[in-house]
């Protein structure tokens, strides 16, 4: 038991949890009642503790820490990446200029120590921390952060210029060298060792958050340009360094990856900061959630992430510890309005106060996930206090329905199947509870299951004729944009809605040169969204991680940013 | 023979050629495509233009058949979009995982089958019998992922014998010169990787096992009780011959031909039994990418590796055909 308060606090909400579901009998005590408030703040008071704890354990345990992943990397080179399972290891072997603090997604110093922006929002300067190395032995300094920069910047025509390879190049800083669409970048200087100086060709408030990404590492560039150098044409992802030669300055360095099997990591000996605490890492790959689950409670492997909330009983019963992510999500309920009579206000409010979100967050979701108001999680930058809400009512849904004539309302409602995400653990159950609720302000449900990958992203984002479905996002870091901008920046077949004004307020949101000034910005979109009430915010889910007892030291990102170096595994 | 051998062999290039079109076709008109797939929730109406562009996918249909045909012939089955490896490395490299467990499954159906069927079949109507014809008939209807939970839960769970997943024990740093993890414990003399490996074969095997095992029992029996009946063995029972003689020499014999030919079908049927069990119990085989393949819609993959799939298939069933002659001389002889 390495967590006592963790437990105690995930317990409860547990037991919490079930005891909604109706399956109270089977305990023999009653449920304590849970206060949503309390509730909410759980996994970030969790994380806090953890953090504190970290500081103070063990400082070497066992040689191997074992953590399985669901999928393996795509490759190994973050600039190429933007999924979940390669950032994993990235987060392990690179380190960008910018780190989150702990448990939370603000800024916090990394290989720079601090920065400063001017005015006008076109230049930032990075102070960078001395006398670190990359993992080939070479300096990292001004001219390394300088080379990175034009290698992203400079990426040949093709694939590498591609939205499947450089997503977040392309939706960050917009085109590459001698494109046809400006990029935000311009220019590099490096005024000294340890002085750089990015320059941009428009304002962009999400500079700073936005190097934290693993996409933006720094690299060594004596790697990239030994192994990594591709042509016109060519795919970047399957270069020697993309492979086999991924060189950062984190507290891991590369070993090997087995496809299909693990990526094995050793600690980095001239570590700038303290050295990992396990010698080895290894991330096996084992994409059946019950496999996974197995797997850890006979001793397989040390832990993993996105736990199935059924699982986390019989988890928790075999003495598995449980850890909760803050929540950087949002889960809704989109509707689309070229689907008569979505496009009426009217119905949409009639929905929203149809259901019943603490219920859905109770009894669909993991213990500690929290009620949403809005389409942007509460620690963010711009989320309102203002918004206005729709409370369940059951009664006044009706009344809405009958107000817009449309008592005999019948919809669509898309769900995925066989999927988990992290603000989506269970979508079976989320959406048989939602349907029962609207149901019951009389609109007849014709469901429509879908696998999640083509065919239900197809549906909703490809094509304009679904009625309301299941959704969600996590946010990739601390920038309101990648929330409110990729849902409602533009005309999209998911919402099926053209509100120029919304769209017009992100364009302006967007340009504007710091996160002080876009605050009050974002706060108005945010009531302007919520009064458009484009769909129902229903929750932001905790996704969890489970530990075999023996684990000490970690504690969770909120934009999964988890590095492992400080993990022990005791005994 | 060898005419035999080199006229199956020709056959094999119109079918495997015919198979290559249906699958080229059968896969694109297979709802969603890969770009979709790739770029996922971040998918954009342009980033799913330039990704079909980079991929050729925006191209006729006509054009982009010449191009994939046009690469056949060079013997190149192309690059897998989602993990960018070409798919006959790919398929090479998880070749040795779905042997190893296909292996182990055929043979415990087997050593096990055969003896169990035969013994039934000598016995028809009693109570062993029964018991051997009911518990195949469980073996041929239990689902494989029931199965293995059950296997796992028993064997990993309760008695912490067996490992639940994989092919070798994370902790353990290993060479693999061939990727078959058995043989490589032996080469590199790692007894400790020999015997983990050979223990994470273990459930695997005896779940994908159960249904050939089933299959087999149930021939092995059926052909033993029409042999017992033939003249020849009341001959030699007649001519006084031993009772193992008689049942090694002219009932085994005999009933083995159609054993021969199920076990021949049933390896086939492994390859496909293995994306299930593969799958359950984490092993990266053929199985496994396969069926990730398919959630990605991965056009390269899928075309080539049930190609592949049915070029072993199509060797194996030859094989098979050639080895009646070692059991039954007329063959030979015909």
């Amino acid at each position: 038991m390495k967590f006592p308060h963790l437990r105690r606090s995930v317990v409860l909400g547990t037991v919490g949890a079930i005891s909604m579901m109706g399956l109270a009998a089977c305990g023999s005590d009653a449920p304590p009642e849970t206060d949503p408030d309390a509730v909410a703040s759980d996994a970030q008071a969790q994380c806090e503790e953890l953090y504190e704890a970290s500081q103070d354990v063990p400082e070497s345990g066992n040689e191997t820490f074992v953590f399985a992943a669901a999928s393996d990397p795509a490759m190994l080179n973050p600039f190429f990446a933007s999924d979940g399972e390669t950032f994993r290891v990235a987060r392990q072997i690179f380190e960008g200029l910018v780190d989150t603090k702990p448990c939370s997604a603000d800024p916090a110093p990394g290989l720079a120590t601090e920065w400063t922006g001017t005015d006008d929002g076109l230049s930032y300067t990075f102070q960078l921390e001395e006398g670190v190395k990359f993992h080939d032995g070479t300096d990292f300094n001004a001219d390394a952060v300088c080379s990175n920069f034009e290698y992203w910047y400079n990426q040949p025509k093709g694939p590498a210029q591609s939205e499947d390879v450089t997503y977040y190049w392309i939706s960050l800083f917009k085109g590459f060298a001698g494109g046809d669409t400006e990029s935000v970048y311009d220019s590099c200087e490096a005024s000294s060792d340890t002085e750089v100086t990015i320059n941009l060709t428009q304002p962009f408030a999400g500079f700073v958050p936005a190097m934290s990404l693993p996409a933006f590492s720094m690299q060594s560039p004596t790697a990239l340009e030994k192994y990594g150098k591709v042509a016109d044409g060519e795919d970047p992802t399957t270069t020697e360094y993309a492979l086999k030669r991924p060189t950062g300055t984190g507290p891991y360095q590369f070993d090997s990856w087995n496809r299909g099997k693990e990526v094995r990591l050793t600690a980095f000996e001239d570590y700038r900061g303290e050295p990992a605490r396990s010698t080895t890492m290894v991330i096996p790959t084992i994409a059946d959630p019950g496999a996974k689950r197995e797997a850890l409670i006979n001793g397989e492997i040390d832990g993993f992430d996105l736990v199935a909330p059924a699982d986390i009983a019989a988890l928790e019963e075999a003495n598995m510890q449980i850890v909760n992510r803050p929540a950087f999500n949002i889960l809704y309920l989109g509707m689309n309005q070229k689907t008569e009579p979505l496009d009426d206000p009217l119905v949409r409010q009639a929905i929203a106060h149809a259901i019943d979100k603490q219920a859905v967050v109770d009894q669909t979701l993991p213990p500690g996930s929290e009620v949403a108001n809005q389409f942007v999680p509460p620690i963010i930058n711009g989320y309102s206090e203002d918004v206005t809400e729709y409370e369940y009512d059951p009664e006044k849904a009706k009344e809405l329905l009958a107000e817009a004539g449309a008592e005999d309302l019948t919809l669509e409602f898309n769900y995925p199947v066989d999927i988990s995400r992290p603000y989506m653990p269970s979508p079976e159950d989320t959406f048989n509870l939602i349907r029962t609720q609207l149901e019951e302000v009389g609109i007849t449900i014709k469901p429509v299951a879908d696998q999640w990958t083509p065919d239900y992203l197809e549906k909703i984002q490809g094509t304009s004729g679904h009625g309301i479905h299941l959704l969600g996002w996590t946010g990739d870091y601390n920038d309101t944009d990648n929330f409110l901008g990729v849902f409602f920046g533009r005309e999209s077949n998911e919402w099926g809605f053209d509100n120029p004004d919304i769209f017009d307020a992100i364009a302006e949101a967007r340009q504007l040169p710091t996160p002080e000034e876009q605050k009050p910005v974002y706060e108005d979109i945010n009531e302007t969204v919520m009064e458009f009430l484009p769909g129902v915010p229903i929750a932001h889910p905790v996704p969890s991680f489970a530990f075999d007892p023996a684990i000490e030291g970690f504690y969770p990102s909120p934009v999964s940013g988890e590095s492992f170096a400080s993990v022990v595994v005791t005994e | 023979m060898l005419r035999f051998v080199v006229r199956r062999l020709g056959l094999m290039v119109p079918t495997l050629f015919g198979l290559s079109v249906l699958l080229f076709f059968w896969v694109r008109v297979l709802p969603g495509d890969p770009c979709r797939s790739l770029l996922g929730q971040r998918a954009t109406p342009e980033g799913i233009a330039r990704c079909n562009e980079v991929y050729g996918f925006d191209k006729p249909i006509l054009e982009q058949y010449v191009t994939y045909v046009g690469a056949l012939m060079r013997g190149d089955f192309g690059s897998s979009i989602d993990l960018h490896e070409p798919v006959l490395d790919a398929f090479l490299n998880k070749l040795p995982a779905t042997i190893e467990v296909s292996a182990v499954a055929l043979l415990f159906a087997i050593v096990l089958g055969v003896p169990l069927g035969y013994y039934a079949g000598r016995h028809q109507g009693g109570w062993w019998d029964t018991t051997i014809v009911s518990g195949s008939l469980l073996g041929v209807t239990i689902p494989v992922f029931f199965l293995a939970i059950l296997l796992k839960y028993l064997f990993a769970r309760q008695l912490g014998l067996l490992p639940t997943q994989g092919r070798q024990d994370a902790r353990l740093d290993v060479e693999h010169p061939t990727n078959f993890y058995v043989l490589d414990g032996i080469i590199t003399g790692n007894f400790d990787a020999f015997w983990d490996a050979s223990l994470h074969l273990i459930l695997p095997g005896l779940a994908l096992g159960t249904i050939p095992l089933a299959i087999i029992v149930r021939i092995t029996r059926a052909s033993v009780s029409e042999v017992v009946h033939e003249d020849y063995v009341r001959t030699a029972e007649a001519k006084g011959l031993t009772s193992g003689t008689i049942n090694r020499r002219h009932v085994l014999r005999n009933a083995l031909l159609p054993v021969v030919t199920t076990i021949g079908l049933q390896l086939g049927l492994l390859l496909s039994g293995a994306v299930l069990t593969e799958t359950v119990f984490n092993i990266d085989g053929v199985g496994q990418y396969l069926y990730a393949a398919i959630g990605v819609r991965d056009y390269p993959v899928l075309q080539g590796f049930i190609l592949f799939i049915a070029l072993m298939y199509s060797v194996i069933n030859l094989l098979v055909d050639l080895s009646y002659g070692l059991i039954d001389p007329r063959v030979r002889a015909s």
